[in-house]
């Protein structure tokens, strides 16, 4: 039975669930609805509530649990002797499962053909193909044995999936029509499960955080088994090998947080003077005129989104500081020999950044009260005085967190680095040279065509747990200061 | 008590008078806040480059230089070319005579062969035939063909390609030029406005000229569906629960630092948390814009929170002891009361919320969006979600990464597009804002 | 015309469309006491912080007619506001130091203004601006902990040292002690009084007792109107105008 199907029942039943409850309760009160305990739609949102939330949820879990259950009993039939990984071995099963679907729905094969289909006699992989879905490698007997069992067992779940489902909403719609009285309290009962929707719905952010951390941490430690751990963290040589499976890679870890934090350190020297005198004279000088034009324009700067930056490092900042710092260029210093270098990006995500520091410190200023300000200016000092001396003062712990918050972002950025800070890690001092960063590591070693489970694909894993406690801990602090800050002039 | 006095100044000085200092100081102050001006005239100058640089750059890739041609092709004509064992070069032939036939009653005077017309035009033969093929109803009549000129050729007018540097190859030879430029003259070669970049599908990694982002578009629709669809209702459920509901404990205090914590959470460790979740756990099909969907959904969704509760926070607690005093429940005074009064609000930060996810990239790479090579339309509402697609940033991405510097263009194209609708949105936004804003 | 430190002649101060402040002339000697009295929203405060330009940092506020001290009009074009704030201190309604050490926050005035030459004569200026405010003895010990750790009384004294730090001619108190209790009032209030041998303090109050206590000069404010202005105790106990009785005597207000 397929999903849209029972879904579409469901949610049909709800609908007379709601009509019924409704007729019902009207009649238990003889057609008076003052001496209802609840307004009449309550009855009715009381049922379709109680058919829809049940069964919804049990099809959630089933959609989880089936495909784990199912892979675990067909992965039994699988000889792993070849020392193939299992996952891709199941992905191989589940692909001539779903290719045989196929094949059935475009006519290709009849259902009696493929559950007898014969490895030995037909082959599998050609009649795929022929179909359009390709199989890695010749379908074994055992695979399509596999895949056969893979089949029965899905179809089962399936069905017996529709049919849980069913009765579950099904007994929802019986018992809670069957409760409806004049005095059955329906409101109370709605309000109390639209409560806990509602805390569902808060719980999913939480869900993401956990799963954020569950599927970094389990690849980590699968990463870590097939690399020491020590080689990783204090590797100076990043040197993926291209086969793939080959043993020779290293994957250190030291040439890539290093160009991670000079780029960053680079941007920060850019946006942190720059959006703090933004903010400043946003906030200090600025006539409501030219605050109402200047501070639109930073928040643009905030919208556009970092492909387009990461494009404008690579095609126009990159060439621009070639002609510049390069070989016979403005300056005839020929440092730099490509236009993807640490301070292309760093340039490039400094002025990105600008936006983000000056908003956050603009609101860090304004929480200065006026009579700071007054105090000041009423001893004679110049506005320029005041702020240096009174305003930064008082503003600073709360700067320093806006300060944290844009170096995780810098640590974070991807595109502005994968686009313009070049690929060859390296621990050079030059920001003219060329640098590749966490980021941008993360996504070349899961966008290669490595297998899954080497290594050198495993490492993002690992890369994205670095990545992901470095940023953490700055947000953590970072918010916490704001906080705090925050809380002092309130 | 000691007298002040001895610290004040011997004589009295004229407050007209600015003494030495206070001309030092007021110097000071005018460098202070030069440096304000400084700062936000770079913001803006950096602004206004970016700016002519996507347009300098991108508004090419919205002209396309096409070869009109009026062409007549009899009943005869088409059987015997069918009957051909090389149908497209009899096509060709056709095609030829017709631009011979063309060029002279223009008074045209230009040496060319069929390699050069290859060259220029590319495979017109094949063109031809199949729209024949498809329009048999048009044999007899006059057509006049439209042919898209090679991206070399395209690269000659739009200043890549120049006549001092040029290299002879099998792509274009520097003689073509001259055949160029007397079409152009001529006005057989003109240009338009380049619908099929718009609205098209993408290419391959070495036909620029026919790239186009509307399939990608499309997979960005879908993922936008998705997106709104989710984060709107569990954004403002969750924001509701903790705004209104939450008891103020420790667990809830949790849950709020988690919230601001994930909207700083780098995006590209969405991509890795879909690209574990979504596809390799519960084997989703890989750059579907379903999964991309949720990928931002979830990316999303603390931006949602934050500016909902906001909003939620804005409407004064007198609205919600109103309803309670006149016997409604908790629950009740927020869906009658609170919910309505806060949903502009709502609304434009989760259009803003919308806006971002669109514009975002590092996520897409991860599920496998960039690179795939977004050749078809999806087929319908369904094959829209599950289908492998690409999305706008993702399909930018795609075209910068590619050796060819033609995609460059169209990289900046798109650019200009994507930013067109970000615009579009962040406008709905203000607009929104603008009228149902309310002060208490 | 000189023997008064401050003159007021035909003020006027509109906060955009609204008079705030209506024709006002007065006349504010020297080493006197003078309090500003009225209901609130009558516009004392407003006149008070129109006699050191504190008004300069409210974009919409505008002030017409004549306002010389010594002789000058400060609000002359050459005039720069930060050296009439100099000569003209102020002390605020609320107790503002700066999140500074106390030392830091009397220091600010005679750092910015450069009236000390080196690090001891600052701190000699620091010594004998707290005493005067009454506070050396409570902060003696405590010269580097933060202004923001005393007490209400405490900080709005440390405010005052602040203010007489740089050596005003002038020093206006906008309610000084409102924000206080009734033994902090008394202790500010003792302290006016003995300011009085070096400034000329100009006081805005909205304690009808606490201008008769402090004050020898007492002007009425109403509704942006000078009612009456003279001598304290003629004010208190003979009012000429008939709305000067009726506040005073609680009717009003």
């Amino acid at each position: 039975m397929s999903l849209i199907f029972i879904v579409s029942i469901v949610i049909a039943l709800a609908a007379i669930g709601y009509v019924l409850g409704v007729r019902r309760a009207v009649s238990s009160a003889d057609g008076d609805q003052r001496i209802l305990h609840s307004l009449k739609g309550y009855y009715g949102q009381n049922v379709a509530l109680t058919v829809l939330v049940p069964s919804m949820l049990v099809l959630a879990i089933w959609a989880i649990a089936q495909p784990l259950l199912i892979d675990q009993s067909v992965s039994g039939l699988l000889d792993l002797e070849e020392g193939r990984a299992q996952s891709l071995a199941m992905a191989d099963v589940r692909r001539v499962a779903e290719g045989l679907d196929t094949a059935i729905a475009q006519g290709a094969l009849t259902a009696d053909a493929a559950a007898n289909m014969d490895a030995d006699t037909t082959d599998v992989r050609d009649l795929l193909g022929d179909i359009g879905v390709a199989i890695g490698s010749d379908v074994t007997a055992e695979t399509l044995n596999a895949a056969q069992r893979y089949r029965g067992l899905s179809n089962t779940g399936s069905w017996a999936r529709g049919f849980v489902v069913l009765a579950i909403a099904l007994a929802g719609f019986a018992f809670a029509l069957s409760r409806i009285t004049k005095d059955f309290r329906a409101r109370n009962i709605v309000e109390r499960g639209v409560l806990v929707l509602l805390i569902a719905a808060a719980s999913v952010a939480v869900l993401t955080t956990i799963g954020i951390v569950l599927s970094l941490i389990f690849n980590t430690i699968n990463f870590l088994q097939a690399y020491p751990a020590a080689d990783f963290f204090f590797g100076t040589r990043w040197e993926p090998s291209f086969s793939g499976r080959g043993g020779s890679s290293e994957l250190g870890f030291l040439p890539l947080i290093w160009g991670t934090m000079f780029i960053s350190v680079i941007s920060l020297i850019v946006a942190v003077p720059l959006g703090l005198f933004s903010a400043i004279y946003l906030s200090e000088y600025a006539s409501p005129r030219v605050r109402s034009i200047a501070k639109p324009m930073l928040e643009i700067l905030a919208g556009i989104p970092t492909i387009v930056y990461g494009l404008f490092a690579l095609l126009t900042v990159g060439p621009l500081l070639v002609s510049a710092f390069g070989q016979g260029g403005f300056f005839g210093v020929d440092w730099m020999s490509g236009g993807t270098a640490a301070m292309t990006a760093g340039l490039v995500m400094g002025i990105m950044l600008i936006p983000f520091v000056s908003s956050l410190s603009d609101d860090i200023i304004n929480a200065v009260p006026q009579a700071m300000r007054d105090g000041s200016y009423g001893l004679g000092a110049t506005q320029s005085e005041t702020i240096r001396q009174v305003i930064m003062p008082a503003a600073l712990p709360g700067i320093v967190g806006a300060i944290l918050l844009a170096a995780s972002r810098a640590i974070g950025e991807t595109m502005i680095v994968v686009l313009g800070a070049g690929a060859a890690a390296s621990l050079s001092l030059s920001p003219f040279e060329a640098m590749t960063t966490v980021t941008a590591k993360i996504v070349s070693q899961l966008t290669g065509d490595g297998e899954f489970n080497s290594p050198e694909t495993m490492v993002a894993f690992a890369l994205g747990m670095t990545l992901f406690v470095i940023t953490l801990c700055l947000n953590v602090f970072a918010l916490y200061i704001v906080r705090k800050y925050r809380e002092q002039y309130d | 008590m000691t007298d002040l006095s001895s610290t004040e100044p011997a004589t009295h000085r004229s407050l007209k008078v600015a003494d030495a200092r206070t001309k030092k100081r007021n110097a000071a102050e005018k460098r202070f806040r030069a440096y304000g001006i400084v700062a936000i005239a770079i913001g803006g100058l950096f602004l206004l480059a970016l700016t002519y640089n996507i347009l300098k750059a991108g508004l090419p890739a919205f002209t396309q230089y096409v070869v009109e041609l009026e062409v007549t092709l009899t009943q005869d004509e088409f059987d015997a070319a069918e009957s051909q064992m090389l149908k497209t070069a009899a096509y060709t032939d056709i095609f030829i005579g017709n631009f011979e036939a063309n060029l002279e009653e223009r008074g045209v005077e230009v040496p060319y062969d069929g390699d050069a017309i290859e060259r220029l035009l590319g495979k017109v033969g094949g063109d031809i035939r199949s729209y024949y093929r498809e329009n048999l109803d048009d044999i007899g009549q006059p057509v006049t063909f439209q042919l898209q000129t090679s991206s070399r050729v395209e690269g000659y007018f739009k200043g890549r390609v120049n006549r001092d540097t040029i290299v002879d190859s099998r792509f274009l030879m520097g003689s073509d030029l001259d055949i160029v430029d007397a079409l152009r003259d001529a006005g057989v070669l003109t240009s338009r406005f380049n619908w099929a970049f718009v609205t098209g599908t993408d290419s391959g990694v070495d036909n620029p000229g026919g790239a186009g982002i509307g399939a990608s578009a499309i997979g960005s629709f879908f993922m936008m569906l998705v997106v709104l669809f989710l984060s709107l209702p569990i954004g403002v459920a969750a924001s509701i629960y903790l705004e209104e509901f939450a008891p103020k404990n420790r667990l809830t205090d949790l849950v709020e630092v988690n919230i601001s914590n994930l909207a700083a959470v780098p995006s590209i460790v969405f991509g890795i948390l879909g690209l574990s979740v979504f596809i390799q756990f519960a084997h989703l099909p890989q750059s579907a814009p379903l999964v991309g969907g949720l990928v931002l959904t979830l990316m999303t969704l603390p931006t949602i929170i934050i500016s909902t509760r906001a909003s939620l926070k804005s409407v004064p607690p007198s609205i919600r002891d109103a309803a309670l005093g006149i016997g409604a429940s908790k629950m009740q005074s927020v869906f009658h009361h609170v919910l309505p009064l806060a949903m502009p609000g709502i609304l434009t930060g989760t259009i803003i919320g919308l806006a971002q996810a669109l514009g975002e990239t590092a996520p897409l790479l991860l599920i496998g969006m960039v690179g795939f090579v977004a050749r078809e339309y999806p087929d319908g509402v369904v094959s829209g979600f599950m289908d492998p697609n690409s999305a706008m940033p993702a399909q930018i991405y795609t075209w910068a990464a590619r050796a060819d510097v033609g995609f460059y263009e169209k990289a900046w194209g798109g650019i200009i597009i994507l930013l067109i609708f970000l615009l579009l949105m962040n406008a709905l936004a203000i607009f929104l804002r603008k009228k149902f804003e309310r002060r208490w | 015309m000189t023997d008064y430190k401050i003159s007021a002649k035909g003020v006027q101060v509109y906060y955009g469309d609204n008079h705030a402040i209506k024709d006002v002339n007065v006349d504010i000697e020297d080493k006197t006491v003078t309090a500003f009295i009225g209901p609130s929203g009558c516009g004392k405060s407003t006149f008070l912080r129109t006699l050191n330009r504190m008004n300069d940092t409210i974009d919409i506020c505008r002030v017409e007619g004549d306002i010389l001290i010594d002789g000058e009009d400060i609000y002359d074009p050459a005039v720069d506001p930060v050296q009439l704030r100099a000569k003209v201190g102020m002390v605020f309604q609320k107790p503002n130091p700066f999140p500074k050490s106390i030392y830091d926050n009397v220091a600010y005035g005679p750092k910015i203004h450069g009236l000390a030459r080196n690090k001891a004569e600052l701190d000699e200026i620091v010594e004998k601006s707290l005493r005067k405010a009454a506070i050396w003895d409570e902060a003696k010990d405590r010269l580097n902990a933060p202004g923001t750790g005393l007490s209400g009384g405490q900080q709005q004294r440390l405010c005052i040292a602040r203010a007489i730090a740089t050596a005003p001619e002038v020093l206006l108190m906008d309610e000084p002690c409102s924000a206080l209790d009734p033994i902090a009032t008394a202790q500010v209030e003792e302290l006016i009084d003995e300011l009085r041998q070096s400034f000329s303090v100009v006081i805005v109050t909205h304690s009808m007792q606490q201008a008769a206590r402090v004050s020898q000069k007492t002007a009425f404010f109403h509704l942006g109107n000078l009612v009456e202005y003279g001598e304290t105790d003629k004010i208190f106990t003979n009012p000429e105008d008939s709305r000067t009785e009726s506040y005073i005597s609680g009717r009003i207000g």
